[in-house]
């Protein structure tokens, strides 16, 4: 609680700040937010692959300091934990046992915790970007980098499926499943055909984005009118800025928690994929 | 929501250049790029240092563990053979004790009966003793009795006879006779201790 208020006060004063001076300047009304946040204009190498904008900026403020937290636990690293290396801990080992373990029991989960654990990891750091001030956007929000992520995954997935059973098994345990009436595989197969080589990845991709773009346009929409409300409307209106100020902070603590299940979605999911593929066959 | 999105919303609003919404779903090449970038910073130090650092040091903390319990479980069957141990002497010592203590209170028994008996055969043989001694003494006083009796009698009765009897013979019978008469009274009595005793 202590913990939010500053930033939600310090984000209320920011945006009130920033947001007074051009709509003074163009005479003021409520701007509602719209999904240009989302395509900031370049920064460098404008028109070009490398292109760098806010959110690339961002992204990488986000992965430097994830990367720094972690190397710096795994240099101080010792056999008994001091608390910071507890903490680390505890997010690798939720990863290790919550998700690759459960999922994928443990003698197949080895070889996949790594992939979960960077995964997960990446993706927390990158939604958690959306509610820290001054950053205000999460690096998940643009399908990029959930689509490079869920990439990542299919290749992962595909790959183990095909290892385990040569291709042709894993063509013939996925897209005609055990157990099913043969005329039956005239509706399935095209289905699982669908489901394995498009549909999972597009959903992982599009539910992470999806969730971190609503995200983002409820805390703006909310700020964003307790500045109207506060500084532009009326004064009988101002008792408004205080409901919308406090759903402002309602939902920045709803993103917190959808930031991390989210990432423990995604991560479940790939988990779930990969022990679809080397599933033996029934 | 922050200074460059909401600068950004202006500039767009000036720019008058208002983004597609299907955008949202089509990733544009610098974000692929951008992504892969970002990726790359957390994956390859994942991959190559802090994944593997954090398994050595689980491992390592599991290998101890499993020690320090089978060190434990080592320890802990010692102590049991320890106890078992002294707990067996501790009985075997009991044990000994009371058999010694048993011994010893027979033995006690014993030497009292032997003391006892020993101490009544002791009693048996002093009285025993005492009565030869007596019996002795009495014999013994009976035998110079009857000598002084005879030399006062044979006294007494030549004074009153007013002879002498000097043959020897005849001085002897008049004894024995005169003796004879008195153990005769005497039995006849009752009171006589000693009975046909003639030597």
């Amino acid at each position: 609680m202590a913990r939010i208020d500053p930033t939600t006060t310090r984000e209320c004063a920011l945006t009130s700040l920033v947001t007074v001076l051009p709509l003074a300047a163009d005479g003021g009304g409520f701007q509602p937010p719209t999904i240009n946040d989302f395509f900031p204009p370049p920064i460098l190498f404008s028109g070009t692959w490398f292109e760098f904008n806010r959110v690339e900026l961002v992204r990488i403020v986000a992965a430097l300091v994830i990367v720094s937290l972690f190397v710096v636990a795994a240099r101080r690293a010792k056999l008994v934990p001091g608390r910071f290396q507890s903490a680390i801990e505890w997010v690798l080992d939720f990863v290790r046992t919550g998700i690759a373990e459960d999922v994928l029991g443990k003698e197949n989960a080895k070889r996949y915790v790594p992939l979960l654990t960077t995964v997960f990891v990446a993706i927390l750091g990158f939604n958690l970007t959306g509610i820290v001030p001054f950053l205000n956007i999460a690096g998940t929000s643009r399908i990029g980098l959930p689509l490079l992520l869920a990439l990542w995954v299919y290749v992962m997935y595909l790959g183990a499926g095909i290892k385990k059973h040569g291709v042709g098994g894993f063509l013939k345990a996925s897209l005609f499943p055990p157990g099913v009436p043969p005329f039956l595989y005239v509706l399935l197969t095209p289905v699982e055909l669908l489901q394995v080589f498009v549909i999972r990845p597009a959903t992982l991709a599009l539910r992470l984005t999806a969730n971190m773009i609503a995200g983002h346009l409820m805390l703006v929409l909310c700020f964003g009118a307790t500045e109207y409300f506060l500084v532009e409307a009326a004064p009988a209106m101002k008792a408004f800025g205080v409901l919308t100020f406090l759903s402002g902070f309602v939902m920045t603590l709803f993103e917190v928690f959808v930031a991390a299940l989210q990432a423990y979605i995604f991560a479940v999911l790939a988990a779930v994929y990969l022990s679809l593929s080397i599933a033996d066959e029934h | 929501m922050s200074t460059a999105a909401l600068a950004a919303v202006a500039l767009a609003a000036a720019d008058s250049q208002p983004v597609d919404g299907i955008h949202l779903l089509i990733p544009a090449v610098a974000d692929i790029v951008g992504s892969l970038v970002v990726v790359l910073i957390i994956a390859v130090p994942f991959w190559k240092y802090v994944l593997p650092t954090f398994q050595k040091i689980f491992d390592e903390r599991a290998e101890k563990i499993e020690g320090g319990l089978a060190k434990a479980e080592l320890a802990q069957a010692e102590a049991a053979a320890t106890l078992a141990d002294y707990q067996q002497h501790l009985a075997e010592a009991r044990a000994e004790a009371a058999k010694i203590r048993e011994d010893a209170r027979a033995e006690g028994a014993q030497i009292v009966t032997e003391l006892k008996r020993k101490a009544q055969d002791e009693a048996g043989r002093i009285a025993d003793t005492s009565r030869k001694q007596i019996e002795a003494e009495r014999q013994q006083a009976a035998v110079s009795l009857r000598g002084e009796v005879g030399a006062l009698a044979t006294e007494l009765a030549s004074k009153i006879v007013g002879e002498s009897l000097a043959d020897e013979a005849r001085r002897s019978r008049v004894v024995e006779r005169f003796l004879d008469d008195i153990e005769a009274s005497a039995v006849a009595s009752g009171a006589g201790p000693a009975k046909g005793d003639r030597s």
